[in-house]
């Protein structure tokens, strides 16, 4: 009978022991093992020559790093600041007793269902110079008209904010709208009564509450932008040139078809840096929160 | 509150524009995808087909040329739908326990343990990659369908435990006491106290990994082969190919194949799948 009870006090421990296994070797020993190969001489095989930080110093000299990350700032700040004016507007709008609502709010939603690959493909012709937007538009008779960025290496990384805020945008309607919803109407009546406009009522009363909201977009649409691999790949393959390179497009080229390892590692361990000093303090405050 | 009249047509009229935003892309799939190849390079991309035609359908489906085969896209479905359906079944199974556990045997450090696992769901996954291609190829898993629906469970647990946490923290702890009490124990109040009620946050979990499974690409292109590869990476591959003319309805017919299963849950749980994404926002 004691074994039996002993049993039943470590049970909970056992279940939970597979996925904790799991995640401590196939998560964060993987992590310590890719950062120890940033710090090694790896080419096409992982090898143990020690060169310290030598690989983060040629990293940040290549240009196509530079590149990698000029184009994520870029794309991040405007796929993020896009997102957020589109979502806070359309959420504002879907929340003044729109008739319809039901059949709107899935039409904005439903892009997040679908693929990377698959809105990258759909994108790259709507958006090619040959068979989409600039030949319809001669087709109706606007001869002069031209849109060419996906071919432009100024303008190329434009076009794949253009496909990633189509896809993510109606996420971020769908969060303030949620938010809207969760506001204390007494709170807005007492406004009312004071005499408050619609505007300053928004501007005073609303904005303010969905403080949150904003923060959990901000937080997750900035670790899409660092790990956007999918929708670069199937829209722009990273070209024309360089133009729309990302460091995710970067690491994978480095580590697996340029045989720089290294170099591949030390991208990784960038990445993850950043985006752990994004979540980390995030999902540290929304666990305490939760706590209470 | 409701605006005053000019301003409601303004707000009609912005949201009846945003719509047809959304809706672009995938009526240009569609109706190009219905259209013999000429009517493309020569007509307008939003016309309707003069010439309805589902050859496009039937050549990415079964003939078109992936990679080195004119395989079409049907083997990649099955290796799709082969590596979805144990990946989420078992990844969602292993939530279930994992969310009963952290929140009804509560042990010093879980909350910490659990951030621990809700943190690698936001990873890179670049930072994964070369040791987990290593383990692959040493286990001889590389390339198979069981590797890389192990990998889809192992990066799929974190965000399946925080559904499972979130959604049994809110059930009654008295009732699992009164249930002990009674005798039962920790497997007997599992199957028959928390999960005749977890129908909903069920869905939701089978929702969200069979989008993230089903859309995923990182891992289908760095881990699988022929054999193996999934439907996003043929879509690639159809899509790239250099070689020969690009048939254009053939791209959109197999973007369109590619979508429908993710479609289609959405349109018949779009309401779990929103749940979903919310609590992945953390916020639940």
């Amino acid at each position: 009978m004691m074994t039996r009870a002993r049993l039943q006090e470590l049970l909970p421990k056992l279940v939970l022991s597979p996925s904790v296994a799991l995640v401590a070797v196939c998560v964060y020993g993987f992590i310590i093992f890719t950062f120890y190969l940033s710090l090694t001489d790896s080419r096409i095989l992982p090898s143990f020559g020690w060169v310290g930080m030598e690989n983060y110093v040629k990293l940040f000299k290549l240009s196509h790093w530079r590149t990698a990350v000029t184009n994520l700032v870029v794309f991040a700040f405007l796929y993020i600041a896009i997102c957020m004016a589109m979502g806070l507007m359309l959420a504002i709008f879907l929340d003044q007793r729109i008739r319809g609502e039901g059949v709107l709010r899935p039409i904005y939603l439903y892009p997040m269902a679908l693929s990377f690959i698959v809105t990258g493909t759909a994108w790259k012709w709507i958006m090619d110079p040959g068979i989409g937007i600039e030949h319809t538009m001669h087709a109706w008779g606007f001869v002069d008209f031209e849109f060419k960025w996906i071919k432009d290496r100024d303008y190329a990384i434009y076009t794949v904010v253009i496909a990633a805020v189509w896809q993510s945008s109606g996420f971020v309607m769908a969060m303030f709208l949620a938010g809207l919803r969760g506001i204390d109407g007494e709170i807005m009546r007492a406004a009312q009564i004071d005499g408050a406009s619609a505007f300053s009522m928004y501007r005073r009363v609303i904005l303010p509450q969905l403080r949150p909201a904003m923060l959990s977009a901000v937080v997750i649409l900035s670790h899409l932008a660092i790990k956007s691999y999918d929708l670069v790949i199937a829209l722009t393959g990273g070209g024309p040139g360089r133009a729309t390179e990302l460091p995710a497009t970067f690491m994978y080229s480095y580590t697996f078809t340029r045989n720089q390892m290294g170099i591949g590692a030390a991208s990784a361990t960038i990445m993850l840096a950043t985006v752990a000093a994004i979540m980390v303090p995030y999902l540290y405050s929304e666990l305490r929160e939760k706590k209470q | 509150m409701t605006a005053p009249r000019p301003s409601r047509i303004l707000i009609y009229g912005t949201l009846g524009l945003f719509a047809l935003y959304y809706l672009m892309p995938l009526f240009v799939m569609v109706t190009n995808s219905l259209k013999p190849l000429a009517e493309i390079t020569g007509g307008n991309m939003v016309a309707l087909p003069q010439e309805w035609t589902l050859a496009p359908w039937l050549s990415a489906w079964s003939t078109a040329q992936i990679g080195v085969d004119p395989s079409g896209l049907r083997p990649y479905f099955w290796n799709s739908i082969k590596m979805v359906v144990p990946a989420v079944a078992i990844s969602t199974l292993l939530g279930a326990l994992n969310g009963y556990v952290l929140t009804k045997w509560r042990f010093r450090y879980d909350t910490l343990l659990f951030g621990l696992m809700l943190f690698s769901c936001f990873i890179p996954f670049q930072i994964v990659l070369i040791p987990m291609a290593r383990l692959l190829g040493l286990t001889g898993l590389a390339g198979t369908t069981g590797g890389l629906a192990l990998v889809h469970i192992v990066y799929g647990v974190g965000f399946t435990t925080l559904y499972y946490r979130n959604y049994y923290s809110a059930f009654p702890t008295e009732l699992v006491r009164a249930a002990q009490i009674d005798g039962a124990g920790f497997w007997q109040i599992f199957w028959r106290v928390m999960l005749p009620s977890s129908g909903p946050i069920t869905v939701v979990s089978v929702i969200w990994q069979f989008t993230n499974i089903w859309n995923d690409f990182l891992f289908g292109a760095s881990f699988g082969d022929i054999d193996s590869q999934p439907m996003t990476v043929a879509l690639n591959n159809l899509v790239q190919s250099s070689t020969g003319v690009k048939e254009y309805n053939v791209h959109f017919a197999g973007a369109i194949m590619a979508a429908l299963p993710t479609m289609l849950v959405y349109v018949v749980a779009g309401r779990y799948f929103v749940r979903g994404l919310m609590a992945g926002s953390v916020k639940g």
